[in-house]
């Protein structure tokens, strides 16, 4: 059988491949079929009938209409969309369809972008003959993100399907029969899946629709603005839906290489936030009486006066400047430029890691390894500290696939995560992940460095280990292994030896590496220099500065924060709130107020945020990904970088004469030209000891939940009430419940170090034991320290005492 | 993509040597093995009328997730494949259920008078139970037995050419 074969689409000739329905060669060929069930991502139901079309194979008409979307090709074939048979066949299917579909099209949110209603008007009648009474359906409460009205369901079964083949949880079903059929979840539960908003867009007419869109605007009053999804190193393609400078909601655009034609729902909903009352508004100022708004010149005169008199007095030196990875590259690239202008070397952007000793030795520019959709051909994927469908919701979707197709996807981790396909999951302690590692290497015949040696010859390696050293080893051998590094394991204190054992693991097993970058533009963090150890283009300091767990323990004199609210977006932030309140001089440049901030900072200086600034993203594939900004900050509020902008040129610091973004973006691609990614160390990986916990102490896990990444995500009130926002909780295995005399809902004091936090007990045995997971970035865990560091826990009260 | 994707196999966490009886585990383990291991879920439809027999008649959520348990399938799946058939009852039922053919051959060979003979003489309507709790009277699809119609199954036995009559003589013989 040949590669190709010719069929004709209405008088056309059409090249296809053998095997190929007739709806993708017409697809790719303009010519339209109208179709509601199909959808290229999913796979075939065939029950919607609309696609219907006249065929003849040989010579030989097939005696009725085929359904385009389910009739393969053979060579020859001659198809007729708009034949007298086929258009009678597709406009008897529209009437079907119309029969029990409600006509409030006036108040629907579909309205306008409706697939039914255009189908309709291009194949069915103007008039109904229809006068029976029309059936009416029980609405489904899918939870906070999905308004249902299942009335106007015509059961497609694309919803159905896009649970059962993307986000792997069947949850939806069609019960019933006839005219009792309805999509449902049978039992009342909330759909809880990071994906579950793409069954919005899937859903040809308005029986899913946005509940926080909900009756908000009209799809043609609507402007769409082409962006990047910010809150994950995918770097999503978005499109944000605009009406009078506000942002309305939030669609994903197709791009094959990065997001596919799906978006997270943390990108999907997170646009809320943007409205939310802690906005920063005016520039503000701390004064004996309090917090009271100023205007932009004083404010600025006073930050530069402020920062030029720690300088003068004390040294560049006693200036600490922190950034959020989620900050745009020009804001990084300015940011550090100003304070190398001012002779500083104290940035940083890795505000969620404490072992930095393995800077000299870490990659100029740590990247993914490779492109965003190779992950799919991997056939054996070792996941390190990663809780992945929380912290890439699409990078798990493409890992998802490849363990589907038959790749082993290995996990260590502090717990066991919940996945949606077969894996193999070793959960340990945090100061057990290097002996779980280096078992894997032992499996593999990994010799080790002199001072890893030691610690994989006596790793004790069972089946679990071996299975998953065979797998990578093949892998590696065909060339599509790999080792990924999450943001647990940058979180753990021994990051430093789980990237050396994890570069041995791969150096054994032939396997690529790579990192999961925390941040929308952690990749881009490093190419702007925004690190104490690098310059833009990611070129190397001759002295590098404080890290950002160094400046906090090493207190500063006057601190930067820019885009962090520190009770949530520091790795220990009891004891950033110290360092800060102790400082002289504190500028806030943030998006939002929040108490941490007010109690800390001096000035709060508004600046735009997400969808409110052009910018760039560099994701984890090092994709440069430039958005404009689609609406005004609000208040007076301004972008970033024009902030940073005037501020250098009030410091007359050279080289901050930018006219746009575009010109800062332009000057540091220049520097970038010859620089791509590259996962090769530069040294040897210092080996320390690893942090195991002291007796009667548990070792704290500080996840950050999906919804708590960053300051935008946590205002959107939407996705903070999904089941996958948990308040505060300490989770423990039972075992070390039972150890500790408690039960799952027992109050409870953990103190780590000086701070101190009541909580409730939650036992589970997801989790190894030695750990104690208790959430970051959620309301409470402020008080806490470090996201990974030993804990003490206290009963407080027993859930039936009282 | 394609037709035949494997269906989504979702492990509980459950043992399944607690849910229902031994007998009931062998006999559903006799249906699974007709069918490749990736395809068990086929068996829902056998292993679904056997819980509903050992059941009095009629299956609970809970005897449904069962099942989902047992054959490694997401509820949801075998919620709508007891949603569709009108064999499987959701609801308790009476002693004996009484299935009268409603479809084209039995209405034209006078289901529908012997259908309102049942619902005036036994005070029942399609879908209920007689106050004595002796039969359950269900309106049925198709029994495929047109060429003696009217068809009506008591249990599982046909009973064809039915009239008031004769129907009053099977009830009589119920216990």
């Amino acid at each position: 059988m040949s590669d190709k074969i010719t069929i004709e689409i209405d008088g056309r000739t059409c090249e296809a491949a053998p095997g190929e329905m007739i709806i993708t060669v017409a697809d790719r060929e303009g010519i339209s079929i109208p179709r509601f069930c199909y959808h290229e991502k999913l796979s075939i139901a065939a029950n919607c009938r609309m696609c219907l079309v006249e065929a003849e194979q040989g010579g030989r008409p097939f005696p009725k209409p085929v359904p385009a979307c389910a009739t393969p090709v053979g060579d020859g074939m001659k198809v007729q969309t708009r034949s007298r048979k086929a258009l009678d066949a597709q406009r008897g299917t529209m009437e079907f369809l119309l029969i029990n579909h409600p006509l409030d099209c006036p108040i629907c949110d579909q309205g306008g972008e409706c697939e039914l209603q255009d189908v309709s008007m291009g194949y069915g009648e103007d008039v109904s003959r229809f006068t029976e009474r029309k059936r009416v359906v029980k609405d489904e409460d899918l939870g906070p993100l999905i308004a249902t009205e299942m009335t106007r369901c015509i059961h497609c079964t694309r919803c159905v399907r896009f649970g059962a083949e993307i986000a792997g949880v069947r949850e939806l079903g069609a019960t019933g029969r006839g005219e009792d059929m309805r999509i449902g979840t049978f039992v009342a539960h909330t759909v809880a899946h990071e994906l579950s908003g793409n069954i919005i867009d899937l859903c040809p007419v308005g029986a899913l629709t946005s509940k926080p869109y909900r009756f908000t605007a009209r799809a043609w009053e609507l402007t769409a603005e082409p962006s990047i999804a910010p809150h994950d190193a995918v770097g999503s393609n978005i499109q944000l839906h605009v009406r009078n400078g506000r942002v309305m909601r939030v669609h994903p655009r197709d791009n094959e290489a990065i997001n596919e034609t799906w978006i997270s729902d943390r990108d999907r909903f997170s646009y809320e936030g943007l409205n939310a009352a802690s906005r920063l508004t005016a520039p503000m100022i701390k004064g004996d009486s309090g917090w009271a708004e100023t205007d932009w010149q004083s404010v600025l005169h006073w930050v530069a006066d402020g920062l030029q008199r720690v300088v003068a007095d004390s040294g560049a030196d006693q200036l600490g400047w922190l950034m959020a990875p989620g900050s745009t590259l020009e804001e990084l690239y300015l940011g550090q430029k100003l304070l190398r202008g001012l002779g500083g070397r104290n940035i940083d952007s890795r505000l969620r890691q404490q072992d930095f000793s393995g800077d000299a030795a870490d990659p100029a520019l740590p990247w993914l390894g490779l492109p965003i959709a190779d992950l799919e051909q991997q056939r054996a994927v070792l996941l390190i500290g990663s809780d992945i469908r929380q912290e890439q919701p699409l990078l798990a979707h493409r890992l998802r696939k490849a363990a589907l197709a038959g790749a082993m996807v290995g996990l260590v981790n502090p717990y066991r995560v919940e996945l949606t396909h077969p894996s193999r999951q070793l959960p340990a302690a945090p100061g057990r992940l290097a002996a779980e590692l280096a078992a894997i290497a032992k499996a593999a015949g990994a010799g080790g460095r002199s001072s890893l040696k030691g610690l994989i010859a006596t790793a004790d390696s069972g089946d679990v280990h071996a299975e998953i050293a065979a797998a990578l080893k093949q892998a590696g051998a065909d060339g599509n292994g790999l080792v990924l590094l999450g943001a647990l394991a940058e979180a753990s204190p021994d990051f430093g030896l789980l990237k050396a054992l994890a570069y041995q693991i791969a150096d054994a097993t032939g396997c690529r590496i790579g990192f999961l970058p925390p941040a929308a533009n952690s990749t881009g963090a490093a190419f702007a220099g925004a690190l104490p150890h690098r310059l833009p283009g990611a070129r190397a300091v001759d002295v590098p500065g404080l890290d950002a767990l160094a400046q906090l323990t090493e207190p500063r004199k006057a601190y930067v924060l820019w885009g962090i609210d520190p009770a949530h977006d520091l790795i220990d932030p009891a004891r950033a709130v110290a360092a800060l309140a102790g400082a002289d001089l504190v500028v806030a440049c943030t998006a939002f107020r929040t108490p941490s901030l007010e109690a800390v900072a001096d000035v709060l200086l508004p600046i735009s945020a997400f969808a409110e600034t052009s910018g760039t993203f560099v994701n984890a594939a090092g994709d440069w990904q430039r958005f404009q900004g689609a609406v005004a900050p609000p208040g007076d509020a301004r972008p970033g970088w024009k902030l940073l902008r005037v501020l250098g040129n009030m410091l007359e610091l050279t080289g901050f004469e930018y006219a746009s973004a575009r010109d800062i973006h332009d000057a540091l691609a220049a520097q970038c030209a010859d620089r791509a990614p590259d996962n090769t160390p530069r040294a040897e990986y210092p080996v320390g000891t690893t942090a195991e916990a002291a007796d009667g102490t548990l070792m704290r896990v500080g996840n950050v939940p999906i919804y708590a990444v960053d300051a935008l995500v946590r205002a959107a009130p939407a996705l903070q009430r999904t089941p996958l926002s948990a308040p505060l909780h300490l989770q423990l295995h039972p075992a070390d419940a039972e150890a500790l005399g408690l039960q799952d809902g027992d109050q409870v004091e953990v103190a780590q170090g000086p701070a101190r936090a009541c909580m409730p007990v939650h036992v589970s045995d997801d989790l190894a034991r030695g750990g104690g997971r208790i959430p970051a970035a959620v309301p409470g865990s402020g008080q806490l320290g470090a996201q990974i560091g030993p804990i003490r826990v206290a009963k407080v009260s027993g859930e039936n005492d009282q | 993509m394609s037709f035949r994707n494997a269906p989504l196999a979702v492990i509980h966490d459950v043992d399944k040597d607690t849910l229902f009886t031994p007998e009931i585990r062998a006999e559903i383990d006799r249906h699974v093995a007709k069918y490749p291991p990736e395809w068990k879920q086929s068996a829902v439809m056998p292993a679904l009328t056997l819980v509903q027999d050992h059941n009095g008649g009629w299956l609970s959520r809970e005897l449904m997730d069962q099942v989902a348990a047992y054959l490694d399938m997401p509820e949801v799946s075998v919620y709508e494949v007891a949603t569709f058939y009108g064999m499987y009852d959701l609801e308790p039922v009476g002693r004996h259920k009484v299935c009268v053919c409603n479809s084209i051959s039995c209405m034209l060979g006078g289901s529908e008078e012997l259908m309102q003979h049942i619902e005036h003489k036994y005070n029942v309507a399609p879908g209920e139970t007689t106050a004595d709790g002796k039969f359950t009277f269900k309106e049925f699809e198709c029994l495929g037995a047109c060429r003696h119609a009217p068809a009506v199954m008591v249990d599982k036995t046909y009973h064809e050419c039915v009239t008031p009559e004769s129907f009053d003589k099977l009830i009589k013989k119920l216990d």
